[in-house]
Parts: C-alpha cells; structure tokens; sequence
C-alpha cells in the first residue's frame, strides 16, 4: 500500500524542486534560442571563419553527451581558473547543449525560404535587414516552429541530469529519498512532477503549431 | 604538463579500465538499438494500421514515453519494480528494458511514418503492372520503407549513444562513471586530473557519435527521393 | 506613337557572364519616358537576365546603366532608391505566402518609403478595384488562383510608383485560361502611359502592345524593329526563323490505300 502521509509530507519538497527545474529549463531554452538563432544567421550569411567555428561548435555539442559537458564545466573548467556556480554551470551547459541543436532547427527554416522570395524583397526596395525581418524571418520560424518546439521540450528533459552539478532539482529529491525507503511513493510524485512541467508545454506548443499551420502561413 | 597527463591513463590499469568502461556502453546502447528495431516495426505497423484501438494505445504509449526523461523512467523500473514486486534486477538489465521502452516508441514512430509517407501511386502502379501483394512488398514497398527508415535508426543509434551516460544514476560502470572514479583517484595528486579525464571521454563520445551523424546525414542526401 | 524624348534608361555596351559562359555580349538599349518594349527570343537569349541586371539582382561585368541620367551600375549605388523607381514582376509571383494580399501589397509603401498605412492602404485599394480584386485584400496568396496572384504582385509593383515596370515572362506559369486576365492589366497600364520593358512568349499580345520590339538571341540584340514590321517581315533571318516557331503548316492527311 502506498504511504498517503508520506507522499503528503514531500509534496513541497517537489514543489520547491519543480521550480528550480522550471527555472533552469526556462533560462536554458531562452538562451539557446537566441544562441541558435546568432548561430544559424552567421552560418545562414556565410560569414568567413565564423561560420566554420559555429559548424565545429554544432558537432561537438550535438555529438556528446549532456552529462559529460557538465562534468566538463563543473569539474574541469573551475582547474583551468574559471569557477562555475551550480545554476551558471547548468544554464551554461544546457545552452551549449541547445544552441546547436536551436541553430540546425533554424537552419532548415531559413533554406526553406526561397531565394526568389529575398528578391523580390530587394526588388520592392527593402534593405538586408528588413527583408530578414519582415519577409525570411516569419516563413523560416513558421517552417521551423515544429523542430523548435520538439528541441525545447527534449531540453526540459535533459535538465534531469542536473543533479550531477550539485542542483537540488527533481531528480536530486527523489535520489535523496531513496534513502527513507518509499522509492515507489516518491518515484509518483516524480512522475507527477514532470508531467505538471511538461505535458502544459507539450500541448500549448501543440496548440501553435496548429495555429501556425492553418493561419496561411506555410503553403 | 602532457606527461603528468599522460601519466593519468597509463597509471594502475586506468586505460583499461576505460576500455571496460567504453564497451558496457556500447553494449548498452547496441542491444537497446536492436531490440528497438525489432520491436518498433511491428508496433509501427500496428500504428499505421487501420485498428483504432491499437492506433490509440500505442499513441498514448508513445507521448508517454516522449514527455518523460529517459532518467525518471530509469529511476521508476530500477528503484520501485524493486520494491513493489520485490525482485532485484541486475541494473544492466534494468537499462536496457528502458532505453528499449524509449527507442521502441521513437521506432514505431519512424516506421509509421515511414509506411504512411509513401504515396499512394506506389502502391496503385505495382498494382497496375501486375504485382502480386507479396511481390509488392517485397520489391516496392520494403526497399523504399528501408530507405526512409534506415538514417532515422541510425541517429537513433547516436542518441542512444549518447543517452547511455544516464546508466551513472543506477551505478552501473559505464565510460563516464570508471572517468569520474578515476578522477577521484588521479585528482589527489593531479589538479588537472579532471579536465584531462572528462576532456577524454567528451572526445571518445564524439569520435563514436560524429562519424555515425555523418553517415546517417549522407545518407538522407543520397537517398533523397 | 506616345513616348517623349526624354530617355529613363540608357544601357550602354552591357556585358555578363555567369562563371566561363557569357550571357549578355555587349546590349545598348535606350528606354524612353511612356514607351513599351517587349524583348522575344529564344530561351537562354538573356533576355530574363537583362531584366534582372535592370534591378540590380545580377552584378554586371561591364558597361553601364543609367537611370534618368545617373549611372547606376556603380558599386556605391543606392539599390534601395533604384528599386523604388524601377519596379519589377516576376514569373512565379513571388507574394508573400506568411501576408495577406493587402499587406503584400503594403511591405513596400509603409518599410521602404515610410508612408502613413491609412495613405497607401487607400491607393493599394484603388489598385486593388482596378485589377478587380478588392473582395481579395484580406486573402492570403494560398486562397488565390495563379491569374489572380499575378495581378497582385503587379498592384505590388504599382504602389512603390515606379518610373518603369519590368515584367519578367509574367503569363510563363500559368494556366492557358488566366493569361487574359493578367495581360489585359498590362495592356490597361500602357495605354495609361506607363514605361514598361516586358519579357514574354505571347506573340499576339508582343504585337499589340509594343511600340518597340526587341528580339535578341545568343546576347545580342539581333533586330530592334517596330512590332507591324517586326511580326510580318522580320529583317534578320534569325528573327524569321524563331517566328518560324510559333507557325503551323496545315496538316493534311493522306488517306493510304492499303
């Protein structure tokens, strides 16, 4: 039988932990789209030597694991001078981690737009940067929506592994219960926990892409 | 500064245990690989299928695996089927089912969608030329379901690779839990003991991952149809 | 018939290459105020990229273009202001698949020149009822068929008031049924006195509105005639021989006995 009063006393435990998750993933994800979106716009100009760094910077971080990033950050960077906070460490990881794969999202986007559509841009007078604005930028993020959305919620995920940095996030509190016995109980309210984080997300990103898709964006 | 680096992974028998370390991981990773796909086809054609109920039951199945890290779900099968059924299983094991459970699901999904993109002409003019069903199949039908499947396996292959450090938690010694035992060690006496080791193992994960990705992205290039 | 002497555009011994192929071999070509020509030829003639270097879309190799007197062909050139003079369609429509019709139409008036929505809005919607499309404004393209997208992106054009219009095979992609319509635009626009340079395979149309006919071949200009004289008795043989093309020999059949 499940201990009720057990599982009620840690409730807040997973509350205050929920929201470090929360915090973590939110400032992870809004740092690897902006680092995606630089990324994919240097790639997408060409720019010389930038570009080729930004392409080694993709395959390393999308090729290795999360997990052995952080231990890099965490443990290996604080020897070479450079002491990381747990919260910095994790953020700075996850947004290494999720720049690349933001910068492949917003690449497919930006080759779906036409090079016949910047042109007559052009032809209408629009500058550079206008035509990035108001005519590639809302085709490629609406091409790109689907992929961009599936990366957030993958990052949110990969936050799991932050215990490793000495973060009391979800997983800690479970890890940390183990101790008490009642894995099953505290495994639950672990399962509730990133349900309640999310499934919300999944389905209001769902919602957008619908919208997106019939608001005559798209073709 | 190279030599006491170097003196790390020659000390004691650390580069073989590396070595150890490396192909639990790659046991890991290939198993849960393989019986994805073995699984993942026939969950995909029952995916594909016209039953609704089984379209039903493997979407909920499938959304549920894909909302939850792959982490908590390790934690669920290794700490609670413990305790609730009370029998303890090697923790490899335990790895396996659910990088499995995770990669059946990713499988499916590839395999369903590979079937429901092909388009319908493809069926019609196998027919039209007097194509048996099997015949059908077998020469239309899977040649072309391979060529759509086979680059999403093998990145599923990389990022089962990569989700392999996760066995850490259950205490398994894989690649990265043998470098941090390591570090413990060697850190004592060498500052950079840490850099060295986790740079290592960073590279190995990437010298396994890139050439793979590489091959998984020429073939969705050659293979564009 | 209705141009004045004053020359918009003056092209003067222009020469492109895409990498070891040459394209345009030296063109000279004077555009005057009001004036219609229609360029013919074979496809691969550069007849298109002649257009596209009007617009500043291909750089040049060499020689010179002029707009109302000042080179544009310079590399400090101003594209931004020669755009806004220098309207041009395309064979594919190009709108804006993620605007509606109205605001397609509105991109260039309000970001480029800056003028008040309300302003433009009122003159896009008087385009707009001309081309008969009004119902369509808050449309988006996908909801449009091709003849109706292509008078669009011709209002699109239109709303930056350019001094020339450049129409780039406008009726190339589009069913035999809606080529009328947008053809019949066109020839509104030059009896209202607009200065067009127009690219197309429409040989009647070539004729009824042109006041000049280009036909180039292989990067030249080959004959540059009046469109009576250019359609009925072409100087050049070349000219005769690509007119060839758009002629059938009445097909007579022979019954075989068997």
């Amino acid at each position: 039988m499940l201990d009720f009063g057990f599982m009620a006393r840690c409730v807040p435990l997973f509350v205050k932990a929920a929201e470090l998750t929360v915090k973590l993933a939110f400032w992870g994800i809004v740092m690897s789209t902006v680092l995606g979106l630089i990324c994919a716009l240097i790639r997408y100009w060409k720019i010389p030597v930038l570009q080729r760094l930004i392409g080694v910077y993709i395959e390393l971080a999308r090729n290795t694991p999360l997990m052995i990033q952080l231990f890099f950050l965490y443990y290996g960077l604080p020897r070479l001078g450079l002491l990381l906070e747990g919260t910095t460490c994790a953020i700075a990881g996850l947004t290494f981690l999720g720049g690349a794969y933001m910068a492949e999202a917003f690449r497919g986007g930006l080759n779906a737009v036409g090079r016949s559509q910047i042109e007559v841009g052009m032809s209408i007078g629009l500058k550079p940067s206008q035509i990035l604005r108001h005519v590639v930028l809302p085709q490629a993020l609406a091409v790109s929506l689907p992929v961009l959305t599936a990366t957030a919620i993958f990052l949110i995920k990969e936050t799991s592994v932050f215990s490793i940095v000495a973060l009391p996030d979800l997983m800690y509190v479970a890890k940390d219960l183990l101790k008490e016995g009642h894995s099953t109980e505290s495994n639950i309210l672990l399962v509730l926990s990133y349900l309640v984080i999310i499934l919300p997300v999944s389905l209001i990103f769902g919602w957008l892409e619908r919208r997106v898709r019939f608001a005559g964006f798209g073709y | 500064m190279l030599d006491s680096a170097i003196s790390i992974f020659t000390a004691g028998r650390n580069m073989a245990r590396l070595g150890e370390g490396l192909w639990i991981t790659l046991k890991i990773s290939l198993s849960s690989v393989g019986l994805s796909v073995l699984l993942g086809i026939p969950a995909g054609l029952l995916m594909s299928s016209k039953s609704r109920f089984w379209r039903a039951v493997l979407r909920f199945y499938l959304e549920f695996i894909r909302i939850m890290p792959i982490l908590v779900l390790l934690f669920l099968l290794y700490y609670s089927l413990s305790s609730v059924f009370n029998i303890n299983l090697p923790a490899t094991f335990v790895s396996i089912l659910v990088f499995t459970l995770w990669g059946t699901a990713e499988m499916a999904d590839l395999v369903r969608g590979a079937v429901t993109s092909l388009p319908k002409h493809q069926w019609e003019s196998g027919r039209a030329l007097g194509l048996k069903e099997t015949q059908l199949n077998l020469y239309v039908i899977v040649p072309q379901a391979v060529r759509r499947l086979l680059p999403g396996v093998i990145n599923l292959t990389t990022r089962m690779i990569k989700t392999t450090p996760f066995v850490f938690f259950i205490n398994i010694p894989d690649l990265v839990k043998v470098a941090q035992q390591i570090v413990e060690v060697a850190g004592l006496r060498n500052n950079l003991a840490s850099v060295w080791v986790y740079g290592f193992i960073f590279l190995i994960y990437f010298a396994i991952c890139y050439p793979i990705s590489l091959y998984s992205n020429y073939l969705e290039k050659a293979w564009q149809t | 018939m209705k141009e004045s002497d004053q020359t918009i555009i003056k092209i003067h011994d222009l020469h492109k290459r895409f990498d070891q192929t040459e394209v345009l071999k030296g063109i000279d070509l004077d555009v005057h105020q009001g004036e219609v020509i229609v360029i013919i030829g074979p496809s691969g003639c550069g007849k298109s990229t002649l257009l596209r270097c009007l617009n500043g879309l291909e750089p040049i190799n060499s020689g010179t273009i002029e707009l109302n007197g000042q080179i544009i062909t310079d590399p400090g050139t101003d594209w931004s202001q020669v755009r806004q003079k220098i309207g041009m369609v395309f064979q594919n429509y190009e709108l804006f698949p993620h605007l509606n019709v109205l605001d397609n139409i509105l991109l260039g008036p309000t970001k480029v020149q800056g003028r008040q929505r309300s302003e433009a809005k009122a003159e896009a919607e008087s385009w707009l009822d001309r081309v008969e499309l009004l119902n369509k404004a808050d449309s988006y393209p996908r909801q449009l068929s091709g003849g109706q997208k292509q008078r669009v992106a011709i209002v699109r054009a239109l709303c930056m008031s350019p001094e020339v219009m450049l129409f780039d095979e406008v009726t190339a992609s589009l069913d035999p049924e809606m080529v009328r319509e947008v053809l019949d635009v066109m020839l509104s626009l030059a009896k209202g006195g607009l200065t067009m340079l127009i690219v197309t395979h429409e040989m009647a149309f070539a004729r009824a509105v042109a006041d000049q006919v280009i036909f180039m071949d292989r990067g030249l200009v080959v004959e540059a005639n009046e469109p009576e004289a250019f359609f009925s008795n072409p100087e050049t043989e070349r000219a005769r021989r690509f007119l060839n093309i758009f002629q059938f020999e009445g097909v007579h059949k022979v019954q075989e006995s068997l």
